[in-house]
């Protein structure tokens, strides 16, 4: 909302400057975006004072001065006019300020004389249309001073930023009284503008006007002199008031009417449009002026639409007119659509003699629904959507009664009334103990009623009836109010709105910044929360770089598809993390970046029957390009490969689950390297090749990704219900009292079971162990015995099959196993590969005997050869 | 005492170490204690000397190779004869021996060391030449802000809630006071996935799901993804982070919820920055509230206010949709976009830089 500072001094006579109007508005009313002066950009020019003059020696014309700025150095200026006062102060323009019209002021040669700046005129300065000399300024600053602290350069401009819940500041009457009421600055009701200033006419006597016909019916329709409004349509237009003014003059608007329009920004187009304009920007009311003659009939018909009706509307379109919505005709067709735009036909032009002002009430989601239908928003739109003040229409009807004939000439004839019935509002109880215990410090009443008057509401003080006692006391606590809204105010209902209203003209910030005792919250962490921070820790110590890219992917579910995505070239939510990294890392390829290394934790979506998708929130990483970085020792370090992969997949699993709970087997697909298992056997993520979009000079990239925990999004509890208490329905509470995380996580997965069977569900909670907590093991007092098995394996028998057997075969005593070479060719056959793993053993009670560990080395040799056809590499 | 292959007596210091079996006897003979501390003894003064004995400038992998030749057969042999102690003797034995196997060890290193030093001294090692680093990771910009704003409020006795991104339009708009068909749901530009259903647009379903949850007292903060129907360009994105918190308990006020964070305020922004609280709206609060904090922004300009977030004492009609008594119960809530702080704090000058994942961009937030 743009307000004029000179306009809103029409309502409220003050002496504020814009910057304290600003002040007081965004501290107690609503957000000043800014302020801007609604002329020229004055701030450079200075007062100038003349101290010499003489006669340019080339020209009759021109003087010659001297001119002090202020900077300690006389300065040679060149001016034109005759009005040139030794000793006077003139607004001065150093050489390098642009003048209001754009050009810059240079130092340059006036007929042979040298001129440093200039000496300007009020018209030069955009300050008036006086050209006859320059401009002298009466004032005691010295030379040097900016020349807007010593006039007032005209008017500014107040940005605000008016939120939907107070459509009553969508116009300067509306600021007005607001400004009033923080202001304490009295508020004139009807300025009456423009009717006094220059004619002698006393206030409100308007030639013409003086016997209005008026035909006021709270029927649905009317007619008068041959005129008629019917409403059809009483759901979306509750009141219609037609003024009938005939034998205007169209024309040019009268100075005072296109300064107001201009200082908003609003182009003046003639005399009747800008007045329509007017009463919007300065009132609220969107009101249309139909050219009366092209109406046909005389008549205006507001009705809901029919199939396939059409209207060219005043900026030339032609526009479909939507069915079920709401269409002003005229005696044949439509000629307006309600509350939005008028139609080019009825349009007023300068052969226009009779009018019929529209100044009516529509319903705002009749409005909003027109207005989307035909996809044109309007100043008129607008405001209705946010809705106007229905019993201010006579006061519009009165306004353009006494203004319009006097901008327009001709005379009103009536004022046609058609609608319903209006209520009046109903008292609003507020109590005063509830504004003092909301606001957080004690509201004597008289104050809370003092703000709720100022702006305009009545206020009657009783005692509460529920305490009949409180009578005797004088205490405001027992007390209530019996508030009533205004009319403007239709977001004031509850008495929440009130106490709203009462804190923020007390100020927020007269209150104290006073931290009291609070108790602990009920509500413990989400388990993932701790989850993702410690997995995120782990990546950023292995060297990976956290993102948060846009998570829509090109392809995908038709599920997931969004609807309405404002571009299309990515409508559907991800389904893998990895996917989102993937695009990322071939974005960094794009830019010769080959040292990938990102990761991410986020919600990734599962189409699923229910009316919502399944939310996993996952962690998935990408690497690819060098190990390390380049060293003088290293200067090529090797490219990450497949079991820097496995590994950054242990340390993630690790960081995220409890340990023993999820193994990495080895997957059977091509870019499939390995699955990460729960123990119970359910695939919660993998450990991938990347298939990417890139160069020849980038190495290979490997990806993980597994799923940290499932986001339930069923409801919670029906609307207006909660779960407090209810094991079923709300197992988080279970999750309150659990103690660890798995088991939290537990509580989670039987919560939202989601596309799973309850099999699976149980399956992946069988999965998690109940511990989190790592247990000791004694130190070894013993001596381990270690020997090392070189075994000649078949390609095709893993190695983890091997391992298996050594584990199985080993028994209790054995404390580790581990792999540590592979060898191919030499003495190794083809097909085959020389695999060592170095075992020890230990008892946790004495030494092992010589013989038993040799024991256990034939035995499990033995068990290799019988079970999988091992043996021994010879050595 | 008789040792095979050479004899020692116990006191003398000459101990023949050639034999593969240290320990005298068959592998089935006891062996007193006396005598095995007496071999460890004589072992550990054979290496001791060894060692003493060795030139400085001997090669340091020679010296190496006898000493773990030493370690690795004498020692074995050793070990092997503490299961022929006695069984009440083993356990001195065996705690002997490990000393033993330590020193060996340490007398080693130390020798190493020593080796390195001399000839470090010898050669020039440029010592400005650079370390052998590791990559570094780093945390986005937007966590490093989420994650300061969360400490300060955990610190406040808040803690973390999440919610779906997956919402219904019960959650994300009815249930917090949005009149159906009104312009305020206009503010909140919405990406829809199916009749009623959406992608959040602000965080403020997880205060209501919470509030069904648990019973008050709750004190959340609620960070997370959130989506508005907007195009991809240097100042707005589809979708962002934001993080909202809430406090519901008897006898909260709006004078809670303006020290609570104004509080947060000067620990986030420094205890010296002004605050101030001007009205707002939003349809989920009354009174709504907006709080300023006057900031720098390091563009030359000096202090000026600057909206950090909006706030407000949270509606009755919220708290009845989430079925908790608003005549009890009262609370205040806030949001805020981390985005937009970090883009300030850190000059980013365009928000999709927080978004394409470039890795000479997040390589400069590493610590």
């Amino acid at each position: 909302m743009i307000v004029s500072h000179e306009w809103l001094k029409q309502f409220v006579p003050h002496d504020l400057s814009p910057q304290e109007v600003g002040d007081l508005i965004s501290r107690h009313t609503v957000t000043l975006d800014g302020i801007e002066s609604a002329g020229a950009d004055l701030s450079a020019f200075v007062v100038g004072r003349v101290v010499f003059r003489e006669k340019h020696p080339n020209s009759d014309k021109l003087s010659v001065t001297k001119v002090d700025d202020g900077s300690g150095e006389l300065l040679d200026v060149v001016c034109g006019a005759q009005n040139i006062v030794v000793g006077a102060k003139y607004p001065f323009a150093r050489t390098g300020t642009v003048m209001p019209a754009g050009i810059t002021i240079e130092k340059r040669k006036i007929r042979g004389e040298v001129s440093n700046g200039m000496l300007c005129s009020a018209r030069e300065l955009g300050l008036g249309e006086d050209h006859d000399g320059i401009l002298q300024l009466d004032t005691e600053a010295e030379p040097g001073t900016p020349l807007l602290q010593v006039i007032s350069a005209g008017d500014a401009r107040l940005n605000l930023d008016v939120l939907p819940n107070r459509p009553d500041l969508l116009s300067h009457r509306g600021v007005a009284r607001e400004l009033s009421a923080i202001s304490g600055k009295p508020f004139v009701v009807l300025p009456l503008e423009g009717l006094v200033a220059d004619h002698s006419q006393p206030h409100g006597v308007i030639e013409g006007a003086a016997n209005p016909h008026a035909s006021v019916s709270g029927a649905a329709s009317a007619t008068s002199r041959g005129v008629t409004v019917r409403i059809e349509d009483a759901a979306s237009c509750s009141h219609y008031l037609a003024v009938v003014v005939r034998g205007v003059n169209v024309g040019d608007s009268p100075p005072w009417l296109k300064k107001r329009l201009e200082s908003i920004g609003v182009r003046s187009i003639s005399n009747v449009v800008d007045f329509t304009n007017y009463i919007l920007h300065g009132y609220g009311q969107p009101i249309h002026a139909f050219d009366l003659g092209k109406l046909a009939a005389s008549s205006i018909v507001v009705r809901p639409t029919s199939a396939g009706e059409t209207l060219v509307t005043l900026d030339g379109v032609e526009r479909k007119i939507e069915t079920g919505t709401t269409v002003i005709c005229d005696g044949e067709r439509p000629v307006a659509l309600a509350g939005v735009m008028g139609g080019k036909d009825s349009e007023v032009t300068h052969t226009t003699t009779d009018l019929l002002i529209e100044i009516a009430s529509f319903d705002a989601r009749f409005v909003r629904k027109v207005r989307r239908s035909v996809n044109l928003s309007t100043d008129a739109s607008y405001r209705f959507e946010r809705g106007t003040d229905e019993h201010a229409l006579e006061e519009i009807a009165a306004l353009t009664l006494f203004m319009l004939p006097k901008i327009a000439g001709g005379s009103v004839e009536s004022i046609i009334y058609v609608g319903a019935e209006r209520a009046a509002a109903k008292p609003v109880v507020v109590r005063a103990s509830r504004v003092s215990h909301l606001v957080g410090v004690n509201v004597p009443l008289a104050e809370s009623t003092r703000y709720l008057e100022s702006i305009g509401c009545t206020v009657q003080v009783n005692f509460s009836s529920e305490n009949g006692a409180a009578e005797v006391s004088a205490d405001d606590s027992t007390k209530v109010m019996h508030v009533t809204s205004p009319s403007w105010r239709n977001d004031l209902n509850l008495e929440v709105d009130f106490i709203e209203e009462i804190a923020r003209l007390m100020g927020f910030d007269t209150l104290p910044d006073e931290l009291r005792a609070t108790r602990p919250g009920n509500v413990p962490d989400h388990p993932l929360y701790g989850v993702g921070r410690r997995v995120r820790d782990a990546l950023v110590t292995a060297g990976l770089a956290e993102t948060r890219p846009m998570p829509f992917t090109k392809t995908g579910d038709e599920s997931l598809r969004v609807r309405n995505p404002l571009a299309d070239d990515e409508p559907f939510l991800r389904q893998s993390i990895l996917e989102t990294l993937a695009r990322r890392a071939e974005y960094n390829l794009a830019r010769m970046q080959g040292n990938i290394r990102l990761f991410e934790i986020g919600n990734a979506f599962v189409a699923s029957n229910d009316r919502l998708p399944r939310e996993e929130v996952r962690v998935g990483a990408l690497i690819m390009g060098m190990r390390r970085p380049p060293h003088f020792t290293e200067p090529n370090p090797p490219a990450f490969d497949m079991w820097d992969a496995k590994a950054l997949a242990e340390t993630m699993v690790r960081a995220a689950f409890p340990p023993g709970v999820i193994s990495l087997v080895a997957s059977l697909g091509d870019d499939q390297l390995w699955d990460i298992n729960t123990s119970a056997g359910t695939t919660i993520g993998r450990v991938v090749r990347v298939e990417l979009d890139k160069p020849v000079w980038a190495s290979e990239a490997y990806g993980v990704e597994f799923t940290l925990g499932l986001i339930p999004s069923a409801d919670v509890a029906p609307a207006g219900k909660n779960a407090h208490g209810s094991f079923v329905q709300a197992l988080p509470d279970a999750m309150q009292d659990a103690k660890s995380w798995s088991e939290r996580t537990i509580a989670s997965m039987r919560q939202q079971p989601g596309q799973l069977s309850s099999d699976e569900v149980e399956k992946r909670i069988r999965a998690i162990v109940p511990s989190d907590h790592a247990k000791y093991k004694a130190i070894p007092t013993t001596p381990g015995a270690e020997f090392d098995l070189a075994l000649i394996v078949p390609d095709d028998v893993m190695a983890a099959k091997v391992q298996n057997v050594l584990r199985e075969a080993s028994g209790d005593l054995l404390e580790s196993v581990r792999l540590f070479d592979e060898f191919r060719g030499g003495d190794v056959p083809a097909g085959f590969r020389s695999l060592a793993w170095h075992l020890t053993f230990r008892h946790p009670e004495r030494t092992l005997k010589e013989k038993e560990i040799e024991g256990r080395r034939m035995a499990l040799l033995d068990k290799l050869n019988k079970e999988l056809g091992i043996k021994p590499r010879a050595s | 005492m008789v040792i095979d292959g050479g004899h020692v007596t116990a006191g003398r210091r000459e101990v023949i170490l050639y034999s593969s079996q240290l320990v005298p006897g068959s592998p089935e003979q006891n062996v007193l204690l006396s005598e095995f501390l007496a071999l460890i003894e004589a072992l550990e003064n054979q290496v001791t000397e060894k060692l003493r004995g060795t030139d400085a400038n001997a090669r340091l992998d020679v010296v190496k190779g006898e000493l773990n030749a030493l370690k690795d057969e004498r020692l074995a042999s050793l070990q092997a004869g503490i299961p022929r102690l006695e069984p009440k003797d083993r356990k001195p034995g065996g705690i002997r021996f490990n000393e033993l196997k330590q020193k060996i060890q340490a007398e080693l290193d130390a020798f190493i060391a020593r080796q390195r030093e001399t000839s470090g001294g010898a050669a020039k090692v440029d010592l400005t030449m650079p370390p052998r680093r590791t990559w570094k990771g780093s945390l986005h910009p937007v966590t490093l802000v989420i994650d300061e704003i969360s400490d300060i409020f955990r610190e406040l006795g808040f803690t973390i809630a999440l919610g779906p991104e997956a919402e219904t339009e019960f959650y994300n708009f009815g249930a917090l006071n949005f009149p159906p068909d009104h312009p305020a749901m206009e503010l909140h530009d919405t990406l829809y996935l199916g009749e009623n259903t959406l992608l959040r647009t602000h965080t403020s379903p997880v205060q209501v799901r919470t509030l069904q949850q648990y019973a008050p007292p709750v004190r959340v903060l609620c960070p997370g993804q959130v989506y508005r129907r907007d195009f991809f360009d240097a100042t707005h994105a589809p979708a962002f982070m934001q993080i909202e918190g809430l406090a519901i308990d008897e006898g909260i006020s709006f004078v809670d919820l303006k020290a609570t964070l104004s509080e947060f305020a000067r620990r986030f922004y420094g205890g010296s920055r002004r605050v101030r609280f001007g009205p707002s709206y939003f349809p989920f609060v009354e009174p709504g509230a907006q709080m300023d904090v006057e900031v720098d922004l390091n563009d030359g300009k000096g202090l000026r206010w600057v909206e950090i977030l909006g706030c407000g004492m949270v509606h009755p009609n919220v708290l009845e949709s989430a079925g908790v008594d608003s005549e009890k119960y009262t609370g205040w809530a806030f949001g805020m976009g981390p985005a937009r702080i970090a883009m300030s704090r850190h000059d980013i000058p365009d928000i999709r830089l927080l978004y394409d994942s470039d890795v000479r961009f997040l390589e400069q937030f590493a610590r």
